[in-house]
């Protein structure tokens, strides 16, 4: 039984890069700033990579849902080993009002669209931090779902995962097709080489509308504000243990 | 317990810091502003005066006296005291070189640096300027009991004027800091290294530091336009100026510039910065013989011309050892040569374009094998690492001879195959890497523990070769204690003697960073 996977890929402020709030305070500077590919999403796109590799999957498709720079981050998943890409644009001003309900609702119509038989999501965007795309994106297909993945094995008809979860890690199995969230321990993603990214450049992306997927991305929420966290303040230097005890009971630390 | 608001913060932090701090080992080393003592094999290294034979000069032992009119001068919290306590500053990073110091000063001003030197001159009192300690030539620790005089707290910008780029700041300023704070003002320094998380300003100023980027840059006998330095004497010499040109008399600057604090205590420098390119890309090349690693710097020269930033070289041994050591994995396959090729520019659609065609001709013609290219800033740091941390990894392995020389292109690599070969199997290890892009090579071989039998058959066998190729002994990390008496490998007699002349004329009791430098008599 070979695969046709579905990966989302989600264009990030790139983790390095020091974030800034902008003047508005209803959201942070995104202009001039340096973006990649969620690395969440960099786990799910190796994943998939390597069940191809492994015969297990015959065909990658990278999706992106954002605006056009977008299809540099389909990009980086081509020269990773993706066999084509979808990018659903999404104008600029409204990709910072895209939910996850909305992207789970396309992928869905991708599903059907593509007929895949599993789909892989990085677990969060390193920006809203959500955590919801895969949960419900299984919801809307009535899929099983296996999220925050560490190991992937597949059984006959089925794949048996390992999931980090609080009190460590948990093995599941789910019937295929399903959905699968990556998280970090699952692999470490490839850099894509230099002919990869050569040949890259000669696979296709095809390109749509929220809209011709009949999915309506109008907003449910609104942003009331958004800050920096607090700065830290500067401690104090006590001349001996006692002015310490004293200074912590005072602050009803002890 | 965390409430739930602080739980839901927490974990939205931790998204992001999960992944920075967890996958990249490289960011928290840039972070990490005490990384000169986290190696996990710091051994107490032996005396300098002991290993080396040394003989102590003709100065005075710091009394209670002298230590009162510290503490009157400075306050008792700027005065540290007692050997265990200064351990780390009487120590270099790469734990080779030992002083006995006992007595630390963190002067704050110009004028404190002036009454202090004043007072030394006046008893007689060795001194040793210390900046982020990151030195590798052992010019950064006493040898005897100098006082050792911090920069820690001059780390003041004092201006950024942002029409011209000229940025004036105290000497103690840490480079990675100094460069964040720019940066606000869309400039960068034009000086880059991996000691940047702690070298100050005026230590990278006083060793005329290279780095990575000088291929693109200069060097700091370019872009310092003024320096203010305090004598032995006490005397403030002030050559601080912003103008870019200024033809009025002997350009003093250039003494201290490269001097190793033994000519002045640099206190304030200025510095043009240029405008931080807004397009930066990085390319990690894998080639096959050193030959094709010459046409590849060649071809980037021709093809990026001016947006050519950086071009390093790594080779196959220095690549294991970072990856052995410090568990860092490499982008691409084994090679035998790599090389780091970075641009930086003005316009990003325009640069990738050329960094296209150039890296379609190399790959196309055969002369580079595979490779990867990044331009988000997280990849960036990471293939930059490493580069920057093979000093770090290779000091994992015990005790590191560190050579770095400049040489002609040709005779680049023949260095460390010769002394690969010349040493068997006495050492760990013989790598190279550098700036190639300079010339520069930096020969290191590691042993378990100091070898003083290992020591004596690299050196003089090193020097000897590199003056053969009229190469120098020491390209951008200075003659420091350990150098010092090579230097007759690279400059004539009659230029040693005109030094010691300056030397005795500017500093007559020799006070300022004794047993460093100049050789000894």
């Amino acid at each position: 039984m070979s695969l046709r996977v579905l990966v989302g890929v989600k264009r990030v402020i790139d983790y390095a890069v020091k974030i800034r709030v902008r003047p508005d305070k209803l959201g942070v500077v995104t202009d001039g700033v340096k973006h990649s590919m969620n690395p969440f999403d960099e786990i799910a796109i190796e994943e998939a990579v390597r069940l191809k590799e492994k015969k297990i999957a015959k065909e990658v498709v990278a999706v992106s849902c954002g605006p056009t720079q977008a299809q540099e981050t389909i990009r980086t998943a081509l020269a990773m080993g993706a066999d084509r890409g979808i990018h659903v644009e999404i104008p600029a001003e409204e990709v910072e009002k895209l939910e996850p309900l909305h992207v789970a609702k396309i992928m869905a119509k991708l599903v059907e669209q593509e007929k895949a038989d599993l789909v892989v999501l990085g677990k969060q965007a390193i920006d809203d931090d959500s955590n919801a795309t895969a949960q419900m994106t299984a919801s809307i297909l009535d899929w099983p779902q296996a999220t925050f993945a560490s190991k992937i094995e597949k059984t006959d008809g089925e794949l048996q995962v390992t999931r980090e979860v609080d009190g460590g890690l948990e093995t599941i199995k789910v019937k295929l097709p399903a959905v699968v969230s990556a998280d970090l321990r699952l692999n470490e993603p490839r850099y894509a080489t230099l002919p990869n990214i050569m040949k890259a450049k000669k696979k296709k992306i095809a390109k749509m509308k929220a809209a011709d997927l009949g999915v309506d991305t109008t907003s449910h929420f609104e942003v009331l504000e958004v800050a920096d966290p607090p700065v830290r303040e500067a401690g104090i230097k006590v001349e001996d243990v006692d002015t310490l005890i004293t200074k912590l009971k005072e602050t009803g630390r002890i | 317990m965390l409430g739930g608001k602080e739980l839901r913060h927490a974990i939205s932090m931790a998204s992001r810091w999960t992944w920075a701090s967890c996958n990249l080992s490289s960011n928290l080393y840039r972070w990490n502003k005490t990384f000169i003592h986290t190696s996990s094999c710091h051994r107490k290294c032996e005396l300098t005066s002991k290993r080396y034979q040394v003989k102590r000069g003709k100065y005075n032992e710091i009394n209670e006296e002298n230590i009162k009119f510290f503490t009157e001068l400075l306050g008792p919290h700027r005065i540290i005291e007692g050997e265990s306590e200064l351990e780390g500053h009487n120590t270099d990073w790469l734990d080779t070189v030992r002083g006995a110091s006992s007595v630390l000063l963190k002067p704050k001003t110009t004028e404190e640096v002036s009454a202090i030197l004043s007072y030394c001159n006046q008893h007689r009192l060795a001194v040793c300027p210390q900046g982020g300690n990151t030195g590798l030539v052992g010019g950064s620790v006493p040898v005897f009991d100098e006082i050792i005089i911090s920069t820690n707290l001059m780390n003041k910008v004092e201006n950024v004027d942002t029409w011209s780029g000229v940025v004036t700041c105290q000497s103690g300023c840490v480079l990675e800091a100094l460069d964040q704070h720019v940066a606000d003002f869309g400039l960068m320094v034009p000086l880059d290294l991996g000691a940047k998380g702690s070298c100050h300003i005026g230590g990278n100023v006083s060793t005329n530091a290279g780095g990575l980027r000088l291929l693109r840059y200069g060097s700091l006998h370019g872009s310092v336009l003024g320096v203010e330095a305090v004598l032995a004497s006490g005397e403030v010499i002030d050559c601080m100026t912003a103008m870019k040109k200024d033809n009025t008399g002997y350009d003093l600057k250039h003494l201290f510039i490269g001097s190793e604090g033994t000519l002045g205590l640099v206190t304030k420098i200025a510095i043009h910065c240029p405008p931080r390119p807004q397009a930066v890309n990085l390319a990690l090349l894998g080639l096959s013989t050193y030959e094709n690693v010459l046409k590849t710097y060649v071809a980037a020269k021709s093809k990026l011309g001016e947006i050519l930033s950086s071009c390093e070289f790594i080779d196959r041994s220095s690549l294991e050892c970072v990856e052995e050591n410090l568990k860092l994995k490499p982008p691409i396959s084994s090679h035998e040569y790599y090389m780091l090729i970075e641009t930086s520019g003005s316009n990003g659609t325009h640069d990738e374009e050329k960094l296209n065609i150039f890296l379609e001709d190399v790959l196309g013609s055969g002369i580079v094998d595979d490779g990867t290219v990044a331009s988000e800033p997280s990849r960036m740091l990471h293939i930059w690492g490493l580069r920057e941390r093979i000093a770090e990894a290779l000091h994992h392995e015990g005790y590191t001879y560190k050579y770095d020389i400049s040489t002609p292109l040709s005779h680049f690599y023949k260095m460390v195959e010769d002394m690969r070969k010349h040493l068997g199997s006495k050492i760990i290890r013989c790598c190279g890497y550098g700036h190639i892009g300079d010339g520069n090579l930096h020969l290191n071989i590691t042993t378990d523990e100091f070898d003083k039998e290992v020591l004596n058959r690299i050196e003089p066998a090193v020097y000897e070769w590199t003056s053969k190729v009229n190469g120098s002994i020491s390209a951008e990390h200075g003659l420091g204690f350990k150098k010092r008496n090579y230097i007759h490998y690279s400059k004539s007699s009659g230029a040693v003697t005109l030094m010691k002349q300056m030397k005795k004329l500017l500093d007559p009791n020799g006070i300022l960073n004794p047993y460093k430098v100049l050789p000894d008599e």
